[in-house]
């Protein structure tokens, strides 16, 4: 049999598990500037965060709704970062999922990679039968019940950071330390949406619709 | 000097954010060492400076919207020749940082080519809605002499209507908005050009850049004059609280109706006791916490008023936890006073006041600011008579609460002064009709004119 040869670019998916934040920042800052000296493929890397929350470069501090003492006292972490959107919160039961994707290899426009990043989200959760779409001017994954996935992402010479974090069993309870005034909509998760599926079939099924979306050809290496 | 420009970092983009400044003027740069970063959306990004030099002036200021091809700033390059206002124009050559001018590949003309087209003047604000450029060819308008006061300097589609208004007022002694048009008209450029080129495929070769030096002068002239307006991001709390408003009115069918309520016996029992009750109880008494115990009484009468909607389902809330809007120094909090029937007048008072101190110095826990089923919001305490609230989604329904104060009334055909205010309730009428609206407010009126219930 002749070798199939893909004509896809490799994208390499990292499965890191449970990592604090401010380790897979390191990692991802090391990754990002290797991948910009072109050492290695994109990546994909694959997190669960302790319960933390975290402010963009433009989040103000009067959106975050609890005190950093309060937060401290609830076992949340909280970090500054430099990620695009303001204030959000991280924790057990979420998939995070940072690509370290060259947008010159594939289209150098940003706002197309965060679409491109929506609706691999899009297509994963219908693989599990949820309904998501997009709303105007609110970046991000959303279905009726409410936002499942939150998009933030940082850009240093086309190469990307930070990235996307989808609610699987999330508590979410927890957003309610960055819920100002009452005002935001709900936050929803595929647990509260009733969808059984474990974390491992979710990062399978988004790992298929990022190789889909982008045209990668995904590698996994333990 | 080599001009900096806001990148286009996408086909879709017109305009982004500056966020930071990473060097101050004066300071030198590195080729490719991040200069700026910039904002579109959810996405930060890092600009890096496209030669070495220093930075010489930011025309830019953080958290400025401006369009794509704004010269945010400027460089000196190495020879460090500030002297550059007359620095030839060759050393332009390559205003775009790196990986922009790779971005702009498929767009084809590069920035220099914007500032070089013969229109002088803020031609380079670049991005043109398709309505104004469409204006603008339907009206043979060239671009050049229309001043944009948009975002960046942008023309907006006001600025056409204003611009062709002074035309057809022909020789009209110097139309306002436009101080560009007192200039002798430049060659004419064909219209809208700069703009529409840029969009096309094939990429025209650029025109040569002899005329880079004269832009730059007239936009120094810009510089000078005061701004007519000053642009400055809104707070994330001022965005949420305008998603918030947005949303609500685009979900509710918003009605208000106003109901006049003889204050009368509750200020003279407020009277008697307010001395006492601040004494007591370390707060002083308002009229509040009487509005309040009225409400919760008539919510329990007319528990549709204390519900929510779920598609076509209808969420009656057991508990009736009542949100007060509390004005902030830039914006508004609700905080909400839970199962507020179970309280009395000095209960509810307390709460008040507890509330209201601790949204303004933002101490509040975030459980105290959900699961609010009915908001009042105080307005009178502003000096407003009425007005027409906004419901706080998902509630139904909110109660407005008027200022207080004597007026001359009709009682058995004479003339008495009575402490009188208006009790405004805007109400969901997908769910709620106008009957009931009435009815609920009357019970709220009744309870408070008709007071027994005593307060120490």
């Amino acid at each position: 049999m002749p070798e199939v040869v893909s004509a896809a670019a490799l994208c390499e998916l990292r499965n890191l598990g449970r990592m604090r934040y401010a380790d897979a920042f390191a990692l991802q800052q090391q990754l990002v500037e290797r991948r910009k000296r072109g050492e290695i493929s994109d990546q994909l890397l694959i997190v669960e965060h302790p319960h933390v929350v975290t402010m963009g470069r433009n989040g103000h501090d009067e959106n975050l709704l609890a005190q950093p003492e309060l937060l401290e006292r609830a076992g949340v972490e909280f970090h500054r970062t430099d990620r695009g959107g303001d204030v959000t919160y991280h924790g057990p039961g979420q998939i995070v999922g940072y690509p370290i994707v060259d947008l010159r290899e594939w289209k150098r426009d940003v706002m197309a990679y965060v679409r491109a990043l929506e609706q691999v989200l899009i297509d994963a959760l219908a693989q599990f039968g949820i309904a998501a779409g997009r709303e105007a001017g609110a970046t991000g994954v959303w279905t009726e019940q409410g936002k499942i996935a939150a998009i933030g992402v940082h850009i240093s010479r086309w190469v990307t950071s930070h990235g996307f974090a989808l609610n699987v069993a999330t508590d979410l309870s927890y957003f309610r330390y960055i819920v100002p005034c009452g005002l935001t909509k709900p936050v929803t998760s595929l647990q509260a949406l009733g969808c059984r599926a474990d974390r491992d079939q979710v990062v399978a099924a988004l790992a298929r619709s990022f190789a889909r979306v982008f045209d990668r050809e995904m590698e996994t290496y333990d | 000097m080599i001009d900096v420009i806001m990148p286009q970092m996408g086909e879709s983009i017109v305009e982004g954010t500056l966020t930071k400044w990473l060097k101050k003027p004066g300071e030198s740069v590195e080729r490719d060492e991040p200069l700026f970063e910039i904002s579109t959306d959810k996405v930060d990004t890092e600009i890096p400076s496209p030669v070495a030099g220093t930075l010489g002036e930011i025309l830019v200021q953080e958290g400025t919207t401006v369009g794509i091809n704004t010269v945010v700033g400027r460089i000196s390059d190495g020879a460090g020749a500030p002297a550059a206002a007359a620095a030839p124009a060759p050393a332009a050559a390559p205003p775009t940082p790196a990986p922009v001018a790779a971005a702009a590949a498929p767009t084809p003309p590069q920035p220099a080519s914007v500032v070089a087209e013969p229109a002088p003047t803020e031609e380079t604000a670049g991005p043109l809605s398709p309505l104004v450029r469409k204006m603008a060819r339907e009206n043979n308008i060239d671009l050049s002499q229309v001043r944009g006061t948009g975002a960046g300097a942008r023309i907006t589609k006001q600025d056409l209507e204003a611009y062709l208004e002074a035309r057809t007022a022909a020789p009209a002694p110097a139309p306002p908005a436009s101080p560009v048009q007192a200039a002798p008209p430049p060659p004419p450029p064909p219209p809208a050009s700069a703009t529409v080129v840029q969009q096309q495929a094939p990429p025209p070769p650029p025109p040569p850049r002899t005329q880079a030096v004269a832009p730059v002068q007239e936009q120094a002239h810009f510089r000078g004059e005061a701004p007519a307006a000053r642009v400055e991001p809104m707070s994330v709390m001022r965005q949420k609280i305008a998603e918030h408003m947005v949303f609500s009115k685009r979900t509710s069918v918003h009605v208000t109706t106003v109901h006049k309520v003889d204050m009368t016996r509750i200020a003279k029992m407020r009277d008697r006791v307010k001395g006492e009750f601040q004494a007591r109880h370390g707060f002083s008494l308002t009229f509040l916490p009487f509005v309040m115990r009225a409400t919760t009484a008539a919510l329990q009468a007319f528990p549709l008023l204390n519900s929510s909607i779920d598609g076509t389902n209808i969420i009656y809330h057991r508990d009736i936890n009542l949100g007060m809007a509390v004005a902030l120094e830039n914006g508004l909090i609700v905080p909400v006073i839970r199962n507020a029937d179970e309280k009395n007048v000095v209960g509810l008072q307390r709460s008040i006041a507890d509330l209201a101190s601790r949204a303004r110095s933002r101490q509040l826990r975030p459980d105290e600011v959900q699961a609010g089923t009915f908001s009042i919001t105080n307005f009178g305490s502003f000096g407003s008579v009425f007005a027409t609230p906004v419901i706080n989604q998902p509630q139904v329904a909110i109660l407005g609460v008027g200022t207080v104060e004597k007026v001359p009334v009709v009682l058995d055909d004479a003339i008495a002064i009575r402490s009188v205010c208006y009790l405004a309730l805007t109400f969901d009428h997908r769910l709620i009709d106008g009957a009931l609206g009435d009815q609920f407010t009357q019970k709220v009126k009744t309870i408070l004119e008709n007071w027994s219930e005593e307060v120490l």
